[in-house]
């Protein structure tokens, strides 16, 4: 049975699945729930300085977007920290970690950049017992408006100093929440590293308005006839937020630098497929409010299995396995030439690869042979785009196949060259370094 | 008395109220339930929006399917009603009546992926109910052109070809021998494929394009003749349909208890309380098409307690599609085949059993093989195929029985069109005699506009 045990910067948790700072952690009743259906660990809703607490709005929070058959892909929220008691929260952390002392209690934090708030609150956090602490430096609305949040996250020098800070007031684990709301999301990750942070963990969510409520011209969700922006997350920000993490994990400078990889992380493939991308853990949140927790049962169960399956007998094993594959378009072999076939057992004849490639591409697919209806790749057309691959509603019924070395593609009419050359070499390149002469 | 049958649920003979009208109710009601908004979202998100679509071809009337469908899944069912109507005018009963498991639904491509084809009739029945409900109207009359159009018959065949005549301007009068309008929507079509008088509705619904009249009690053969007709109007569509019924070749078919199936539906579906339709014990149909199961369904629905199908082929052989033949079977219907009818025996003057002769197929040809069963029966109904009444369409070409037709539905007189059951090429069903409707208008419009120029 593969080990599914991890150790993040040092806290230890059962299994790489954490619960992401959000309602499913704004108090001790979710969280136990959620330690008695298995996450190995959680980071507690993010919480605010000592004081009156922060006043949510009365009116709905969430706007959605749906695919077939009403699935949930994509979630927005205008939700802030909590609006709990800070010393309610505090003691609910202690009891709750006492009760699961084999499990992960982060506690997310953010507070007014002044040094003086952070000194203040870290030390409380510390009482409890906690394992670690997050600094939310990514929620983007409401929170942003005050200069907290997105609005440190968006700003590296300031992400450097209050890391600074709490590196030096306590002895936790510090890990920095990045925005995804930014041009390069290498920049705060530097200015992490270099405020002395242990971890960052990507990405919260991405400003969004999911749509208009077309009788009232009102963006939802609408509050009492206005709306604002909010945050985005679920499935459809997982191909985002996997980037940026491989975008960290790949960085020379930021090497070594441990990431909690989240966004869209909803079965135990997204999780593996991060953990492959460079990510240490995981964290979830929609998929939670989704599904409720017992979603944390398929991901273990999927991602040891799998394990198994593959020979992968700790994390260690896999992540960060996929990062040397990751590199700049210029370096892609120009050299692998492939084209589009058809499963004609497996063709349902929809037609729809036909079409996209017909009307938007590059007419390689015929419709009919011998005046029937059937759907064949030309390969003197087809240029391997795999465009067909994505629109058909059959699994595996369209397969790209390369060219073998030293074949001739019917497109090109050239020899399918075995040597791997790429753009920087390429004699359509004005910026092409000569090949060293043979 | 408790449970579900009525006062005259076992006597003999063909007697009215074997079940309680409660009963009734619940077995004449919609065959289908109607698909709530959710479930049509649902079910239109199935739909892969196939290029040159199959079930698009399937559709004698052509209608856009895959188009439609997006309209639905996007929350327009307007907009896919008005794509429906401009192929197919009677969309809303086609939704209901046709056989899909034999036309599009058959070749959807999710029949072929997953033997569960997009539900495309019930789809096109939510889009045509809303539009209906709202009298959203989608088609106007174009400046009169002064031509004058008889349409005779009032059947699908003949509203189509009215309301697309109308549609391009010109005067339409219809007559139809009948007290109501609809054709066998009206007097044919299953009870519970088209309830709460949708057949009725539809024909307001589709006339209230304007410029087309309808003269009711009015035969051609009788009241009106053919050269009468051509001498009042610049052109004239035949859609009268099928109304003569095949002769059952067997000893005794004219005792009483012996009834052609198509007129107790008639009879059915023109009762305002059904316990007042009597119906026998022990029923025996003899046919293998449509008529047969829908005459049998009914009449165990009404409550006769043995319904037996006698049909002289084999089961493939049958017209009714798999699904009918299963809906039957489901209402407890029996199905017998290789049985052709001999004789019916009688007592005291009315039907008492039927005996009847095992087939075989014998060199290619069917022929009785001498054994023979007999069947009690109170009542017999004949459903053995309908034909035209030839003289109604006197001087006009016949081929196999039909009025022969071309392409353009256009008969042998240069001044008459024909369309839906009663010309040649068609299927007996109505959305082919809708697209024969409209493809006649079509052409007669282009007659009389080249006339005009
Ligand atoms: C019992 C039964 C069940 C059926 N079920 C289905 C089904 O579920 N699905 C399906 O697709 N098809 C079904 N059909 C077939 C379908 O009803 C016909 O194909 C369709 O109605 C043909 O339309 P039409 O306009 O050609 O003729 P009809 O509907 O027969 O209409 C002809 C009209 O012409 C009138 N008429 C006839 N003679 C004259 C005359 N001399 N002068 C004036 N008017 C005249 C009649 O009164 C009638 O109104 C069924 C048929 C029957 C008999
Ligand atoms: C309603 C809601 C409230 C959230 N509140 C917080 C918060 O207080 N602090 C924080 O760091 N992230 C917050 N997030 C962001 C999530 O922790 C997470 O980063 C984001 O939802 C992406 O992960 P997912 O796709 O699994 O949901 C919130 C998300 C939601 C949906
Ligand atoms: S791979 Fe691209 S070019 Fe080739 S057939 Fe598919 S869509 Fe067309
Ligand atoms: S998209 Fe797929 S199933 Fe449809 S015709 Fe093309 S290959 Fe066949
Ligand atoms: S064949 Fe089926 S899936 Fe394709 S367009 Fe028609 S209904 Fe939709």
């Amino acid at each position: 049975m593969a080990d599914l045990s991890s150790n993040f910067v040092g806290i230890k948790s059962p299994n790489p699945f954490w619960l992401a700072s959000a309602p499913p952690t704004d108090k001790a009743y979710n969280v136990e729930r959620a330690f008695e259906a298995g996450w190995g660990g959680v980071v507690w809703k993010t919480l605010g300085e000592e004081g009156p607490p922060v006043v949510n709005v009365n009116g709905p929070r969430y706007g959605a977007i749906w695919g077939a058959d009403r699935r949930l892909l994509g979630l927005n929220n205008i939700e802030l920290i909590t609006d709990r008691d800070l010393f309610v929260n505090l003691e609910e952390i202690r009891q709750v970690k006492k009760n699961w002392p084999d499990r992960a209690v982060v506690v997310s934090l953010m507070v007014p950049c002044i040094e003086e708030a952070w000194k203040t609150i870290l030390p409380l956090v510390e009482e409890t017992g906690a394992d670690g602490v997050e600094l939310n430096c990514g929620c983007p609305h409401g929170m942003s408006e005050r200069g907290m949040g997105s609005a440190v996250g968006q700003a590296p020098d300031l992400i450097e100093m209050i890391t600074r800070w709490c590196k030096a007031t306590t002895r936790m684990p510090v890990i920095v929440k990045l925005t995804p709301n930014i041009t390069d999301i290498r920049a705060p990750a530097r200015a992490a590293l270099a405020g002395g942070a242990d971890a960052v963990s990507l990405i919260n969510t991405i400003n969004s308005i999911t749509s208009v409520d077309l009788d009232n011209f009102c963006p939802e969700p609408t509050i009492d006839g206005k709306g604002t922006h909010g945050g985005y997350c679920g499935p459809a920000v997982k191909p985002i937020a996997l980037s940026m993490v491989s975008e960290i994990a790949r960085d020379r400078e930021l090497k070594g630098l441990p990431i909690s990889g989240i966004g869209g992380i909803t079965t135990w493939r997204d999780a593996a497929e991060f953990l492959a991308l460079g990510a240490g853990n995981v964290q979830v949140c929609t998929a939670a409010m989704t599904y409720g927790f017992k979603i944390v049962e398929e991901m273990v169960s999927g991602l040891s299995n799998w394990m198994d399956e593959n020979g992968h007998r700790t994390l260690d094993d896999v992540i960060g396995r996929a990062i040397p594959n990751v590199t700049d378009w210029q370096f892609l072999n120009l050299n692998y030439v492939t084209k589009a076939k058809i499963n004609q057992d497996l063709c349902i004849k929809c037609g729809r690869c036909h079409i996209a490639c017909e009307d938007t591409s590059h007419q390689a697919i015929s419709a009919t042979r011998n005046g029937e209806r059937h759907f064949e790749v030309m390969d003197e057309e087809c240029v391997g785009c795999n465009l067909c691959v994505n629109v058909c509603p059959v699994d595996n019924c369209i397969t790209m196949e390369p060219l073998a070395a030293g074949s001739v593609d019917p497109r090109t009419k050239k020899k399918v060259e075995e040597k791997y050359a790429n753009w920087t070499t390429h004699p359509n390149n004005p910026g092409a370094i000569p090949e060293a002469a043979e | 008395m408790e449970g579900t049958t009525g006062t005259a649920a076992l006597d003999d003979g063909i007697v009215a109220g074997r079940l309680h009208a409660e009963t009734l109710r619940t077995n004449f009601a919609d065959l289908h339930a109607p698909l709530s908004a959710h479930e049509a979202r649902i079910e239109a998100e199935r739909c892969y929006f196939c290029f040159d679509a199959p079930c698009m071809n399937a559709c004698p009337t052509q209608i856009d399917i895959p188009m439609f469908i997006r309209e639905i899944s996007t929350g327009n069912p307007l907009g896919a009603a008005k794509t429906i109507f401009e192929q197919n005018i009677l969309g809303g009963m086609c939704a209901r009546v046709c056989p899909t498991e034999t036309l599009c639904e058959e070749v959807c491509v999710r029949e072929e992926a997953e033997g569960k084809p997009v539900k495309i009739g019930r789809l096109q029945r939510y889009a045509t109910d809303i539009a209906m409900d709202e009298d959203a109207r989608f088609f106007s009359r174009e400046a009169s052109t002064g031509k004058k159009v008889a349409v005779v018959g009032a059947g699908p065949a003949g509203l189509s070809c009215a309301h697309r005549l109308a549609m391009h301007g010109h005067d339409v009068v219809i007559f139809d021998a009948r007290p109501k309008a609809g054709g066998l929507n009206e007097y044919g079509i299953a009870t519970y494929k088209t309830v709460d008088g949708f057949a009725q509705q539809e024909v307001e619904y589709l006339l209230s394009i304007g410029g087309i009249s309808i003269e009711l009690g009015q035969r051609l053969g009788e009241q009106l003749s053919l050269d009468g007709l051509l001498g009042e109007f610049d052109a004239v569509f035949l859609g009268i349909g099928i109304g003569g019924v095949n002769a059952m070749l067997a000893d005794g078919s004219e005792t009483e208890g012996v009834d052609n199936a198509i007129d107790f539906i008639a009879e059915l579906r023109q009762a305002t309380d059904l316990s007042s339709v009597p119906i026998g014990r022990n029923v025996v149909v003899i046919g293998g098409g449509m008529t047969a199961i829908d005459a049998a369904i009914q009449a165990k629905l009404l409550g006769a307690e043995n319904v037996t199908i006698c049909y002289r082929r084999g089961k493939d052989h049958m017209n009714a599609s798999d699904f009918e033949q299963e809906l039957a079977a489901s209402k407890g219907v029996t199905i017998r085949h290789w049985l052709q009818p001999k004789r019916v025996i009688s007592s005291d003057g009315t039907v008492s059993a039927i005996e009847l002769e095992y087939t075989a197929i014998r060199d290619g040809k069917l022929t009785g093989i001498g054994h023979t069963a007999t069947l009690p029966a109170d009542q017999v109904f004949k459903a053995i195929g309908q034909t035209l009444i030839e003289e109604t369409a006197d001087g006009l070409r016949i081929e196999g029985g039909r009025i022969a037709v071309d392409k353009e539905m256009r008969t042998s007189h240069d001044k008459v069109w024909a369309g839906g059951d009663c010309a040649s090429g068609g299927d007996d069903l109505t959305v082919t005699a809708v697209a024969h409707g409209r493809d006649a208008a079509e052409s007669i419009h282009k007659a009389l506009s080249g006339a005009a120029r």
